[in-house]
């Protein structure tokens, strides 16, 4: 029954641009899209690995910025007489940049901030993400500053024999956002059921334990920060080109904050987590508009956030299925199998 | 050497203030081990009561400053009485998510209620700056400095000097033990709380007169406060108050003398290098407050 969900919904969303004419909806379905990606790749760290990541807009942005840079070209001198020139390019190279080079930061910047944990992580990942906003703040030369990156063509798919398509309307844009929102789902799928992802939640629950068992805390944490980054990249991409135009602000700390929000409502650790929770927290500013002001709606949001760590602390996903698990007859649910568990259910 | 005896005059009179903010911070952390995501919002509600006390209500402006640190004081208790009190058990990842989401309330909430245009509030002060040899500094700065030192001052006293002080220093070392001792743990959580609160609006008040007091004029407030902080040693008052004008020779040399537009990224970069280097903080003390 629960594996016939995620196809269920697949159908579902393929369906969509079917039967929906509006584009306004498809223009919020297609952003939430972007920005669940972004709730998937964060969950991998802040849901499996148990690390508070807040810079995670970082990633984006950075993916956002490479991507419209390799299409639209630039043209930058360094210091020592160095100069880099560069003519523009396909916006596809740009999204495979994008990945490429997010994951390599995401890398290295693992490296360097998973030798503290907690407090000290969290301001790390913070301060990381507001340092590449200055960046592109002040780097007036490569990003334009505020003045923001503008014209940015959008995404071109070459097709075998039928020569290059330009996705132009949204509903192309759509189904781009989809395919690579379930490629993002199998990669995380794929990789928290590998032995890897047993490591990276034997750390979550229980880190020296997991060090004395062979796990390799820095380099499991590294990994996933990597995977969890190129996968931010891309979304920043796809953001990119179907946008069009990118500024500083794309490294803002409410970005990370509507990521966070996402995973946690959702329910963190769990597959469909930031699925529900971004498709809730997507879609809920397109609800909320009518009646209320921004300013009003993020109170809302800060609302929620309050009450869903207060009522339900692991999430909407896990709250339901705690539900139903409960409702089944009791000679059906599984027996204990070890003592701390049944120490858990007693 | 004029100009950068200028640059170290400005550091002092800016160091004053980060340390206040930074002290706030690291109490709360150091006893509650809790990292408060509200701080920049209570900075920006500390100016914003400045302003409605001082234009609004006509208030004289030495008794606005203390109305709006006594208002900090009692939001700061109220946040703590209602989030963070039935989250006593809970772990460090959560209450940061409730202060986050209590920020972003605050935040907006200002944002809602006064608009995003920024309020200026005038002070007594001379226009026009005291002179001395090359250098120049305005009197309403003079008096910033040394209202926040009188307050880091006050602070030490506090927290050296009495009973609630000793129960709080108590309590730092060992919550359990302090309560078995009789300390009402809960009470000293709600007054360390309301101190770093009213520590951080004092701020505010203090600095939304020589700058302009808008909403969103907490986010680098905060993210200073943290580098202060981290600098500093989590928990430590003089490491925060070393910290405070370290960040501030920071800035104002690199805006000096490398580029003015990463002024602000000092800070962030502080917070990288030290966690790279000494992930404890330069004084960290772990085994007590003070």
């Amino acid at each position: 029954m629960t594996r016939l969900i995620a196809p269920l919904f697949l159908v579902v969303f393929a369906l969509v641009p079917l039967w929906l004419n509006d584009p306004y909806l498809m223009n919020a379905l297609i952003i939430t899209g972007i920005f669940t990606i972004c709730a998937m790749s964060l969950n991998l760290l802040l849901g499996y690995t148990g690390q508070l990541s807040l810079g995670h807009v970082a990633f984006f942005g950075i993916g956002a910025y490479v991507s419209a840079l390799t299409a639209l070209g630039f043209d930058v001198s360094l210091p020592f007489g160095l100069r880099i020139t560069h003519e523009g390019g396909s916006p596809l190279l740009g999204f495979v940049l994008a990945i490429l080079i997010t994951g390599v930061t995401g890398y290295l910047i693992g490296r360097l901030s998973f030798r503290v944990r907690g407090a000290y992580f969290v301001i790390v990942t913070i301060s990381f993400a507001e340092v590449v906003r200055l960046v592109a703040l002040n780097w007036v030369e490569l990003t334009q500053g505020p003045l923001a990156l503008t014209s940015i063509p959008n995404m071109t798919l070459p097709l075998p024999g039928l020569g290059d398509l330009t996705l132009r309307t949204k509903m192309q844009n759509y189904y781009l956002v989809l395919g690579v929102a379930v490629l993002s789902y199998l990669v995380v799928a794929r990789l928290v059921a590998s032995r890897f992802g047993r490591a990276m939640r034997g750390l979550k629950e229980n880190e020296s334990l997991a060090l004395s068992l062979g796990v390799n805390a820095t380099r499991t944490l590294t990994i996933a920060a990597t995977v969890s980054a190129a996968m931010a990249g891309a979304a920043g991409s796809l953001y990119a080109h179907y946008i069009r135009i990118i500024d500083p602000d794309v490294f803002l700390f409410s970005y990370t904050v509507t990521m966070v929000i996402m995973v946690v409502a959702g329910g963190k650790g769990s597959l469909a987590g930031p699925l529900v929770g971004g498709l809730i927290f997507g879609l809920l500013p397109v609800a909320l508009r009518p009646v209320m002001a921004p300013e009003a709606q993020w109170i809302v949001y800060g609302g929620i956030l309050i009450a869903i760590l207060f009522v339900m602390p692991n999430g909407i996903v896990p709250a339901l299925a705690n539900l139903t698990a409960r409702r089944r007859p009791a000679s059906l649910t599984k027996t204990p199998e070890t003592p701390a568990e049944a120490g858990a259910q007693s | 050497m004029d100009q950068l005896l200028q640059h170290v005059v400005n550091a002092l009179v800016l160091g004053g203030t980060y340390a206040l903010l930074g002290i706030g911070l690291t109490l709360i952390f150091g006893i509650m081990n809790v990292v408060n995501f509200t701080h920049g919002a209570l900075y920006t509600f500390g100016a914003y009561a400045m302003y409605l006390a001082a234009v609004a209500l006509g208030l004289n402006f030495f008794v606005a400053l203390p109305v709006a640190l006594v208002a900090g004081l009692a939001l700061g208790a109220l946040l703590e009485f209602v989030l963070l009190r039935p989250l006593r058990r809970s772990d460090i990842d959560t209450t940061m998510l409730v202060m986050i989401g209590a920020g972003i309330i605050l935040q907006s909430g200002t944002l809602w209620i006064f608009g995003g245009v920024a309020k200026a509030v005038p002070t007594p002060f001379p226009a026009e700056p005291l002179v001395i040899g090359p250098v120049s500094v305005s009197y309403v700065r003079l008096f910033v400095l040394a209202a926040a030192l009188a307050l880091i001052a006050l602070t030490y006293v506090t927290i050296n000097g009495t009973k609630l002080g000793r129960a709080m220093r108590a309590t730092f070392q060992d919550h359990d033990t302090a309560a078995l001792m009789g300390v009402n743990v809960s009470l000293i959580y709600t007054a360390t709380f309301a101190i770093g609160s009213a520590l951080a609006s004092a701020a505010g008040a203090l600095l939304g007169p020589v700058y302009v007091v808008f909403p969103q004029m907490g986010d680098l407030a905060a993210v200073k406060a943290f580098a202060i902080v981290i600098l500093g040693g989590l928990g430590s008052i003089s490491g925060a108050t070393i910290g405070g004008f370290i960040l501030a020779f920071a800035e104002e040399l690199g805006a000096g003398y490398i580029s003015s537009g990463y002024r602000d990224a000092m800070g962030f970069l502080i917070i990288i290098a030290v966690l790279l280097v000494k992930p404890t903080g330069l004084f960290a003390r772990a085994e007590r407050i003070g």
